[in-house]
């Protein structure tokens, strides 16, 4: 079963009078433990998309299925508990709880989930551990670099171990360094816990990590190509 | 519910200053509530305590006539102490006093009295009577501070009083001030001068009569009297309740004023805090909240400002509270002129029920003022709120 299945999606935002369509009968599946990247300039639709498949959204025609579930039919319980047990977000600007301290932040998707404070301390601890961050657990985000930032945002994404991560823009506010460290980070935890990553980016450095580029132009899908394992052996 | 808390907990700890400044001017609210609240209670208490202890004792039966606002009435409100209430009478568990209306005389000016007799042996009100037992060549008699000042009389003083006995004829003698008191009932001491029973008795040529009977013992049953009418103390003292009430509305105001303020803080932070955090509320929403599980977030956040300042109010207010109930407010203006029961100093009197009351109402204000805005959370995309767009 794949992972997503879109099929004929559009989208369309009320503009003045009329309308604009962002995305154009889009179809797509993405399968499980996929490094796919939706690669396109700015305006093309990717955060459209991804906000869709994330359930913040809901497609104005056609069908978005993630993990079985129709994204247009969900109520708005529904489309939170799906968020709340399977999906992780990394956005462009971390969006971490300014007031409350790295470990919090990670915790957070956990708290939600209401699981026992013992398995909670081992989950953080874990995820932090994977980003390389345990000794600024007791930190606080306005205390750490915007790289360090992200990665407590990658903490609390796979925190709980989601099937699917949405990685909108997640380097653009980082330097080439910090940039090639989360996405190893992330490279990682997709090999390590299959985790699926889908991007939404038209950073190159992103897009020469992935293994799977789908190019959206105008909101529409330009080319959608699988990258040759020799290929990312090579570089 | 207990994630909320928890969530709402650290926010609003993590936001520091803004927090403190809107719990701080809660936290006022909370002790200056209590305290006004504690004060008028306190005041209800000492101003019926004043009236048992120098005026009413634990009641009275009045003769059918007397009217204690109508002078007019004195010269016929009397009668022969009722037979039934002879042994209470003898043992002073009963006091009997005349009321008459008079002229006095200071310094050759004429002002009307009235003269109260009473028995210099009784127990039940704290007048300096013993002093009436005095022997001395005029009428030995007590007055209040209040017409001691008016009339410029002082201890020793010789003082010319007239008045008309039962049979309409016109008398006049001479009365000594042995002694002025000072009590906080002006009933007492406005307009009067207190002689011995009997030797008032005599002088308006009444025997044995009397116009008021005051007992002590407030738990014995009292029965009617033929021609008296009985007083209970809750009637006496109904004017003071009355006067507490219309204090009680005119205080609300002042709280409704205070809180009003505290509100608008608050109501004002979660305004700007809707606005100012809307990448956080999307954040929240994309991490599994409901919208309706972020507007609670924020309402227990907002309430939870009052939970904040009943803790802090307690850290200050309880000593404060304390103390002043100990050491009593103490008025800045002279109150003997107030026309009531009014000690110049005053000692609040707060109960559970008042600090619970205050507490709940407070809590439940600063969760409508809080929720009222948070509502707009629930309209929100949670799009546009990653964003940071909405406007
Ligand atoms: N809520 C919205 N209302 C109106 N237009 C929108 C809205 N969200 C996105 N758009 C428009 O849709 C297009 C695609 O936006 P977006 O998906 O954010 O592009 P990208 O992420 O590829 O830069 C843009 O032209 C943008 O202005
Ligand atoms: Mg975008």
């Amino acid at each position: 079963m794949n992972l997503i299945d879109v099929k004929n999606l559009s989208k369309r935002f009320p503009m003045g009078k009329g309308e604009f369509t962002a995305l154009k009968d889009i179809n797509l599946t993405i399968g499980k433990g996929e490094f796919v990247g939706l690669i396109g300039p700015s305006g093309s639709g990717k955060t459209t998309l991804l906000n869709i498949l994330g359930s913040l959204d809901v497609p104005s025609d056609g069908e978005a299925i993630v993990l079985g579930n129709s994204i247009g039919a969900l109520s708005a319980k529904q489309s939170a508990m799906l968020r709340k047990e399977s999906l992780g977000f990394i956005f462009q600007s971390y969006n971490l709880l300014q007031v409350h301290t790295v470990y919090e932040n990670v915790e957070f998707p956990l708290l939600l989930l209401k699981l026992p404070a013992a398995e909670r301390k081992k989950m953080v601890m874990d995820a932090l551990a994977w980003v390389g961050l345990t000794d600024k657990a007791k930190s606080k985000p306005p205390q750490l670099s915007g790289g360090e930032c992200q990665r407590v945002a990658i903490a609390r994404a796979m925190v709980k171990r989601p099937s699917l991560v949405l990685a909108d823009e997640p380097t653009a506010n980082l330097d080439a360094a910090n940039s090639h460290n989360i996405l190893k980070t992330m490279e990682a935890l997709n090999r390590d816990l299959n985790t699926t990553f889908v991007f939404a980016t038209h950073d190159e450095k992103v897009i020469g990590y992935l293994r799977r580029k789908i190019f959206l132009l105008d909101g529409s899908i330009d080319k959608d190509e699988v990258v040759e394992h020799s290929k990312i052996a090579a570089s | 519910m207990k994630l909320a808390i928890k969530l709402a907990y650290r926010n609003l700890i993590g936001a520091g200053l803004r927090t403190w400044l809107n719990v701080i001017v809660l936290s006022f609210s909370f002790v200056v509530i209590i305290w006004m609240k504690g004060v008028l209670v306190g005041w209800d208490y000492q101003a019926k305590n004043d009236m048992t202890n120098w005026e009413i004792g634990a009641g009275q039966y009045w003769h059918q006539t007397y009217d204690p606002f109508d002078p007019f009435t004195f010269t016929d409100s009397h009668a022969p102490i009722p037979q039934e209430l002879f042994s209470e009478v003898e043992s002073g568990d009963i006091e009997p006093m005349l009321v008459a209306q008079a002229t006095i005389y200071p310094q050759g000016r004429m002002q009307p009295i009235t003269i109260m007799g009473v028995r210099p042996s009784q127990r039940i009100f704290m007048l300096p009577t013993s002093r009436l037992d005095s022997l001395t060549s005029a009428i030995p008699a007590v007055i209040g501070n209040s017409v001691a000042r008016n009339l410029k009389l002082n201890v020793g003083d010789y003082v010319t009083i007239r008045w008309r006995d039962a049979q309409g004829m016109f008398d006049a003698a001479d009365v000594v001030i042995v002694d002025v008191f000072s009590c906080n009932v002006p009933a007492v001491e406005a307009g009067k001068i207190y002689i011995a029973l009997d030797k008032l008795q005599s002088m308006l040529m009444l025997p044995n009569q009397a116009s008021l009977l005051t007992f002590a013992d407030a738990e014995k049953e009292r029965p009617q009297v033929e021609g008296w009418t009985l007083k209970s103390k809750e009637e006496l003292t109904k004017s003071v309740d009355d006067l507490i009430k219309t204090k009680t509305v005119g205080q609300s105001v002042f709280y409704m004023i205070l809180l009003l303020l505290a509100m608008l803080a608050i109501f004002d932070t979660q305004v700007l805090s809707i606005f100012r955090r809307q990448k956080e509320i999307g954040t929240y929403i994309a991490l599994g909240y409901t919208r309706r599980q972020v507007v609670g977030l924020f309402t227990v956040e907002g309430a939870m400002h009052s939970i904040l300042a009943a803790l802090v109010a307690a850290v200050y207010g309880m000593p404060f509270l304390i103390w002043q109930a100990k050491a009593g407010w103490t008025m800045p203006m002279d109150v003997s002129d107030y026309g009531m029961a009014m000690a110049q100093t005053l000692y609040p009197v707060y109960s559970i029920g008042l600090v619970l009351s205050t507490v709940l109402i407070v809590v439940l204000v600063t969760t409508v003022v809080s929720y009222w805005p948070a509502r707009k959370i629930a309209k929100m995309n949670p799009t546009e709120a990653l964003r940071g767009k909405i406007q």
